[in-house]
This record gives C-alpha cells, sequence and structure tokens, in this order.
C-alpha cells in the first residue's frame, strides 16, 4: 500500500527498507524520504498531540497529489504515510518517501508531496500542555509554498 | 433538500456536534452558512470569522459562492495543520 492512514505507530526505517527494495526493481536510482515527528514545546511540554482527520477525504485528497507527484516527475513510486489520534512527543507522525531514476526528481517530488500534505490534506492538530490545549494554527508561509509548484 | 453537514477541529467544538442532517433550501455554501448562523449562536461563533474556515463539497476543497446543486455532504473546518 502507498498511502497509510493510521493511528498506529510506524517504524520510519522499516518502512524506507521496504520501499526502496520496491523502488529498486521498478528502474529507481534514487529514493529520497522524509519524516515528521511530534515537536516538544521548549518552554511548556507537550502532554501529548491530538490529529483528527477527515475520513474519505483524507484518502482522497492524499491520492490525488500523489498521483500528480507521479505524473510530474515520472517517479517509480511514492509513499505517505500519515498518523492520526493521540501521539507522543518525540513519536513519528508521517513519513513521505519517493523513487526516481535520478535524485533531482526524487527530492522534488518529496518536497511538492510535503508542501501538499501541509495544507491541503484535511489532518488538524492540536497540543495538549499542561496548560491546557490549543489547536495548531496554520502558517502563512505554509499556504505560500504551494505557489512554487503553479 | 437533504444535506450531511461536518464539522472538524474548533468548527466541531465551537458547533458542539461532529455531523448533522440539515434541511435547507440554500442554493450556494454562502447562504447555508447564513441560515446556520440566523439558526442559532454557535453556529454564529464558528462562522463568525469565514477567512479562517474552509468548505469541502462531497470531499473536495471548495469554494463559498459554490453552488449545493447534487451535492450530498458538505464539510466546515479550520485551515488544514497536516504534514
Amino acid at each position: 500500500m502507498d498511502v497509510l492512514i493510521q493511528s498506529e505507530v510506524f517504524d520510519a526505517g522499516a518502512e524506507l527498507n521496504r520501499f526502496s527494495q520496491r523502488a529498486a526493481h521498478s528502474g529507481a536510482g534514487a529514493v529520497v524520504s522524509f519524516s515528521g515527528l511530534v515537536r516538544d514545546l521548549a518552554d511548556n511540554p507537550l502532554s501529548h498531540m491530538e490529529i483528527e482527520h477527515y475520513p474519505g477525504m483524507t484518502e482522497r485528497a492524499i491520492e490525488a497529489i500523489r498521483a500528480e507527484a507521479i505524473t510530474r516527475w515520472s517517479l517509480s513510486g511514492a509513499l505517505v504515510i500519515h498518523r492520526h489520534g493521540r501521539l507522543a512527543a518525540g513519536d513519528p507522525i508521517m513519513m513521505v518517501a519517493t523513487a526516481a531514476p535520478h535524485r533531482v526528481d526524487a527530492f522534488a517530488a518529496a518536497e511538492f508531496l510535503m508542501d501538499y500534505l501541509k495544507s491541503r490534506a484535511p489532518f488538524w492538530k492540536k497540543e495538549v500542555t499542561a496548560q491546557g490545549a490549543s489547536w495548531v494554527d496554520s502558517k502563512a508561509e505554509d499556504e505560500a509554498a504551494l505557489d512554487r509548484w503553479d | 433538500m437533504q444535506l450531511e453537514v461536518l464539522y472538524f477541529a474548533w468548527v466541531r467544538e465551537r458547533i458542539g456536534v461532529p455531523r448533522e442532517t440539515v434541511q435547507t433550501e440554500a442554493r450556494t455554501v454562502a447562504e447555508l452558512v447564513a441560515e446556520l448562523t440566523a439558526r442559532e449562536e454557535r453556529y454564529a461563533a464558528a462562522f463568525a470569522d469565514l477567512s479562517t474556515v474552509r468548505v469541502a463539497l462531497d470531499q473536495t476543497l471548495s469554494e463559498f459562492d459554490a453552488p449545493l446543486d447534487g451535492v450530498r455532504e458538505a464539510a466546515f473546518f479550520p485551515p488544514m495543520t497536516g504534514g
């Protein structure tokens, strides 16, 4: 499976190995991966993070973004894993991996996937600390980052 | 017409339910928002600043001036924070 939406923790190293082995069989010469982790808050330690999502739309939106990346950079493969539910500080939240004949395309496609997942995949993060819970605000620069792919 | 309306994140918290079936004569998303806002204070609180609310129609990101013709599911939520 190349799109996984799950609450369970995943092993980014094992996923990357599996993905790379498959990519090698389909002619890839380059694999790029990115993992996002739950960042702890320096002055206000995180109790945990809650990620809400829109079942159904999440899968559709990510499939569409993934399909566009594959077409645009002629990828040999693309993997997206994104968690929801309750996550601890330091946990992996998500990962993307891209495979292409050459590294330039694999890097560009991974950045494209990340930019779109940030602002176009229906997930909402909430940080819970001893002081209470607050929804993470979207950032203007994340929205602006999409412009470079027009 | 009958519409399934879903709410997420703080929009859901302000309205108090994750989803509901709404009977409406609204022709566009904006008309639906106006109808709900007039209905009860909790909707008015959720839709007070529409620049911070996004809408999806049948699970595709859409706009407030979009028509509701043939739409079965509308969802309202804050800007997404994935990744």
